[in-house]
């Protein structure tokens, strides 16, 4: 049988058409071009036939080959075609078109009238459907069913279920999509609603005024909950929980169910995809509390472009009013390597490159005070002290685009003549670095989100998909649902990895090479088994160097941050270049980059000797603890938060002791003490390619209109302040950027190749420390939304986000006589976090916490990103603890 | 030829009238000279226009003084002069202007864009913007020509209670759109006597708790 008799062939008002066998009416009316509203039906969601909008008339051979039609219209969104089908929408049948009309004057009837004060009117499909097929006028005339609006669904979807027609796309989504069932269908008939499965849902009765809810409550609700920077520790303590919410005391009191975390406003923890309910709702049920009456479809400008939180870099459409990003929404099509799904962090946090506080003006350093300067002053005293200084390095930090990583690169190499060049803020080792230039650098695109969907088996080693990567977990869920073998090799299995039904391998945290040994050899990877690394990985000696061993399966390394491929590609890895990036770099900037000063920066005297520096390189804790030592005189740091790096206080010291050029956005540690300090433009003020960990080039225009100069501008000026101009224009990036792209193709590393990690011995040593009573190891990564910066200016955002706490073990917590939910001390010489405690399913003393939530900073606090910290139980009384 | 429209010749004048004709244009001097001069005093007499006239916008408020305008923008979507600039905002129970959820927190009106076509006014969904008469539209600089909100804001009527302050209790908003609001209600007027005891217009506000149910 050929293809096309495989196909369907169906007539809609007339036009003829073949189809696959099994597609729906709506989907064959849309390739024949014929429009059919429906507001239910969704590309993504299953077919549920919910709204009725959809009508048409159908008729289908019967058995003795006659038409025959169905006595009533059938919903096009739930009917697959079938051969011989002929279908009369609204546009040639009246009986459809009258159907139509009555579903609208069903669906309205207990819609209010407020388009108004809406924010979904303008781009609201059940306007523009009332406006073309509606009544002119209403005939109903009894009084509406009204609901208190808006509730809040959590601190930032708000509901009015006023507005809702029950079309269910949001419930699918929850089910379907996120598995976060979060929001559901509840009651039934007149009174059938959307909303939480909490007694707060049942606030509004549909009986008149008793259901109303006093206006402080409502208002309560919707006040920005909670501040990013002082937010309490301790849900429990959070005056702000609202009438609507049963006392947190009664939670403390029972066993939550595994897993149940609260979010920082105090309700209970909704979802890291929220915001696509949104986006999905086709009437103004469903808004954003940042959003808020901010702005009118019709004069918004938008633009597409990339968001800036995770290394898959979703694509995004950012809509500026006056000058300013209001919101932002998923955008590439359900087709696009995203599905048009976006995290709540891609969605809600783009404030932060607007703040009160943002960098305006260059700073320099007078007598130990920093004092605006202008861009000349500031340009020369950063060109004066590099040139000055015998030895510097760079630390760009992980969110750069590929343009500026290749300036921070080529800066390093060509003007300061320095390998000590290194983009990991965070915990790091020589095996990932020469993993990452091994098997990372110049292998171009190679594991996609689309492969990750489509995958039969899946390997997570040290990676969390939910909350280290995003719209990764998405993706695994559709492998996960079609039936996909998932298994994780992690210390304890998150909710994440247990809504991705995933075989839990569990380790302690450290130790996932020997597991991953174990996997391996136990069973040979099939050619299409894919094996993602987190970067968690660092800190587990020999893992990577495991995963390279493997052969069979696909390798994917998946960092956290949208910079750190591009990192890789650039060069911004200690030591040399990997060959191709070398040969592509000197194509384009000349022999300068060849590894030792050559030309101008080799006759100049104050060019650093290549001898005293190490040819390997530093990385970023050995540069830090040289600076702090007085061994490297000067650093250029660029996006890079010192409580990310693994000793933060080591870190200080080093920023303070050496001569510090920082190139920031927003003003932080680093910045303040900093000797210069250079503003650079925020993602949405300026150009670039952002890399994702698929290898992917994802390049984005400037959004809103700006003076800001990006990272690669500012470095230029340095350069040519210092007598060593570079040619770097992104004409010259995407050159480079081709040519490595070109190169992988050639030069790729073949996957029997054996990589010579000098760590590899050490394999397994962090099994020689125990822990003993009072004592555990450390657990620890980040959440998909935390206390991160570039999620500062959204308080409905952050309290979504959870709120944090620690995992022991029941007999671990037995040990150290806490119960669940009561507080717990995680402390070391550095400090101490207090946090509640869960019970989970996590080896024995070993304690799991949050890297960088709001109270409880681990990096900042305990001064520790693994290894033996002190467990003991807070000196609490227990009502004080729920008050 | 026929002696249609297109016979535009003049008949030729007689004899007494081309004698007449040199003083026939003094007639009009005369009959003017005993008639009532049109010229208007302005601006020491000011003319009332007529009352469709298209002057300066209001905005407008209910019988208890709570603001009409929603901030939904409307007006600014009609403006074909794009002349309206407005910016809703968020009631509270703290601070509440206007019925409902949302009020228009900013709303600006540049007059030296304006054309005064009235599409504005044809928009707006709760009557919240209207025109005055007052069409004296004119200021020594640019910036003063973009009317704020304070200027735009009918005061509060003799009866009516200067917001914010609080929708009576048991009224919902849709009891505003319906007329059955007639004034502030004593609960109102406690509201704001508690909070802004200084509020000139708590002394005219009508507390007879004018709220038709």
């Amino acid at each position: 049988m050929s293809p096309t008799d495989a196909l369907v062939p169906v007539t809609i008002d007339g036009v003829q058409i073949s189809v696959e066998p099994g597609t729906l009416i709506v989907r064959a009316a849309e390739q024949a071009g014929i429009a059919i509203p429906r507001f239910c039906d969704h590309p993504q969601l299953k077919p549920v036939g919910a709204c009725r909008q959809c009508l048409v008339d159908v008729s289908s051979p019967g058995p003795d080959g006659k038409q025959r039609a169905f006595p009533k219209p059938q919903a096009a969104c739930t009917m697959p075609v079938v051969p011989g089908m002929v279908v009369q929408t609204a546009a040639t049948s009246p009986n459809a078109a009258a159907a139509q009309t009555a579903v609208m004057e069903l669906l309205l009837t207990n819609h209010p009238l407020d388009c108004p004060t809406c924010d979904k009117a303008g781009e609201c499909p059940l306007q523009n459907q009332a406006m073309a097929v509606g009544r002119d006028a209403s005939r109903y005339t009894c009084a509406k069913r009204t609901y208190p609006k808006p509730i809040a669904l959590t601190a930032e979807i708000l509901l009015d279920r006023e507005r809702c027609i029950l079309c269910q796309r949001c419930t699918r989504f929850a089910d379907q999509i996120a598995a976060d069932p979060f929001i559901a269908l509840q009651s039934r008939g007149a009174r059938q609603q959307v909303g939480r499965f909490d007694p707060a849902a049942w606030l509004g009765r549909p009986d008149g005024a008793a259901g109303r809810v006093s206006e402080d409550a409502v208002t309560a609700e919707l006040a920005p909950i909670v501040d990013t920077q002082h937010a309490p520790a301790v849900p429990g303590s959070n005056s702000l929980a609202t009438a609507e919410l049963p006392p947190i005391s009664d939670q403390a009191d029972t066993a939550e169910p595994p897993g149940m975390a609260l979010a920082l406003d105090g309700r209970p923890f909704a979802s890291y995809f929220s915001g696509n309910l949104i986006q999905l709702c086709p009437v103004g049920a469903l808004t954003s509390a940042s959003y808020r009456f901010q702005a009118r479809p019709f004069d918004l400008v938008s633009t597409e472009s990339v968001a800036e939180h995770d290394s898959s870099a979703c694509d995004v459409r950012i809509d500026v009013r006056r000058g300013q990003v209001r919101r932002r929404l998923a955008a590439g099509g359900p087709d696009g390597p995203s599905r048009e799904w976006l995290t709540d962090k891609d969605r809600f946090a783009f404030a932060w490159q607007s703040l009160p506080e943002r960098l305006t003006s260059p700073l320099v350093r007078h007598n130990g005070e920093l004092r605006p300067a202008s861009w000349p002053e500031a340009i020369a005293a950063a060109a004066a002290g590099l040139t000055s200084a015998n030895s510097t390095g760079v630390l760009p930090g992980g969110r750069l685009t590929f343009e500026d990583a290749l300036a921070y690169s080529v800066f390093a190499r060509a003007v300061l003549a320095t390998s000590d060049v290194d983009f990991r803020a965070r915990p790091h080792s020589a095996e990932e670095a020469a993993f990452l230039n091994r098997f990372v650098a110049g292998t171009g695109t190679g594991v996609t989100l689309d492969d990750l969907a489509a995958a039969s088996h899946v390997i997570l080693v040290g990676f969390e998909p939910e909350e280290e990567g995003g719209i990764v977990y998405l993706r695994l869920r559709e492998a996960a649902k079609a039936g996909a073998r998932i298994e994780a090799i992690a210390p304890y299995a998150s909710p994440g990895i247990r809504r991705l039904g995933a075989h839990l391998i569990q380790v302690l945290p450290g130790t996932e090479a020997a597991a991953l040994t174990k996997l391996l050899d136990d069973a040979a990877p099939l050619p299409g088994t894919l094996i993602l690394l987190g970067e968690r990985l660092a800190l587990a000696p020999g893992a990577l160097a495991a995963a390279a061993h493997q052969q069979g399966g696909r390798l994917a390394w998946i960092p956290r941050r949208v910079g750190e491929r591009a990192g890789v590609e650039a060069g911004l890895l200690p030591g040399p270049l990997p060959p191709h990036l070398a040969s592509a770099l000197t194509s384009a900037f000349g022999d300068a980059l060849s590894g030792a000063p050559s030309g101008a920066a080799a006759q100049d005297p104050t060019t650093p000797d290549p001898a005293t520096s190490d040819p390997t390189g530093r990385d970023t804790s050995a540069m830090l603890a040289a600076a702090a030592a007085g061994q490297l005189d000067a650093l250029v740091v660029g996006g890079v938060e010192v409580d990310d790096l693994p000793d933060p206080t080591l870190a200080r010291t080093a920023l303070d002791r050496a001569f510090t050029v920082s190139l920031e956005i927003l003003p932080s540690q680093a910045t303040a003490l900093a000797d210069v300090v250079l503003p650079v433009a925020p993602p949405a003020e300026k150009s670039g390619t952002y890399i994702t960990w698929e290898g992917r080039p994802k390049p984005f225009g400037r959004v809103l209109t700006s003076t800001a100069m990006p990272d690669s501008k500012v470095l230029q000026a340095i350069a040519t302040a210092m007598d060593r101009p570079i040619d770097l224009t992104p004409a010259t990036a995407s050159t480079v950027l081709e040519a490595i792209q070109s190169a992988d193709a050639a030069a790729s590393p073949t996957a029997s190749a054996p990589l010579d990690i000098p760590d590899l011995a050490e394999r397994g040593n962090t099994e020689q420390v125990q822990p003993v009573a009072g004592q555990a190891l450390l657990a620890t990564w980040h959440l998909n939304l935390d206390a991160g910066r570039l999620q500062a200016g959204d308080p409905h955002l952050a309290g979504t986000a959870k709120a944090p706490f620690a995992v022991l073990s029941r007999a671990t917590a037995f040990e150290v006589d806490v119960r669940d939910g009561e507080r717990l001390t995680v402390s070391t010489e550095a400090g101490a976090i207090t946090v509640p405690v869960r019970i989970g399913e996590i080896p024995d003393r070993v304690v799991w916490l949050p890297t960088n939530s709001s109270g409880c900073q681990v990096r900042a606090t305990l001064g520790v990103s693994g290894g033996i910290v002190q467990i003991e139980p807070t000196p609490t009384d227990r009502r004080e603890v729920v008050a | 030829m026929s002696d249609g429209p297109l016979n535009w010749k003049r008949k030729p004048k007689g004899f007494l009238a081309k004698g007449a004709a040199p003083w026939a244009g003094f007639g009009v001097t005369l009959r003017t000279l005993f008639s009532k001069p049109v010229t208007e005093q302005y601006p020491f007499e000011k003319v009332e226009p007529y009352p469709r006239y298209h002057g300066r916008h209001q905005l407008n408020r209910y019988p208890d003084g709570l603001e009409r305008c929603v901030g939904c923008e409307l007006c600014a979507w009609a403006c074909p002069a794009d002349a309206i600039s407005v910016q809703a905002g968020q009631n509270t129970s703290a601070e509440r202007y206007s019925p409902g959820e949302r009020y228009g927190a900013s709303y600006q009106i540049n007059y030296l864009r304006c054309i005064f076509c009235g599409l504005c006014i044809e928009a707006c969904p709760t009557r919240a913007l209207t025109m005055t008469t007052d069409y004296e539209l004119a200021g020594p600089d640019r910036d003063g020509m973009i009317y704020d909100k304070d200027r735009l804001l009918a005061p509060p009527d003799q009866g009516m209670l200067a917001t914010p302050h609080p929708m009576a209790p048991g009224v919902v908003e849709s009891d505003y759109y319906e007329g059955k609001v007639t004034g502030p209600s004593p609960e109102q007027v406690e509201w704001v006597r508690e909070r802004r005891p200084d509020d000139p217009s708590l002394d005219g506000a009508n507390q007879q708790g004018a709220v038709k149910r």
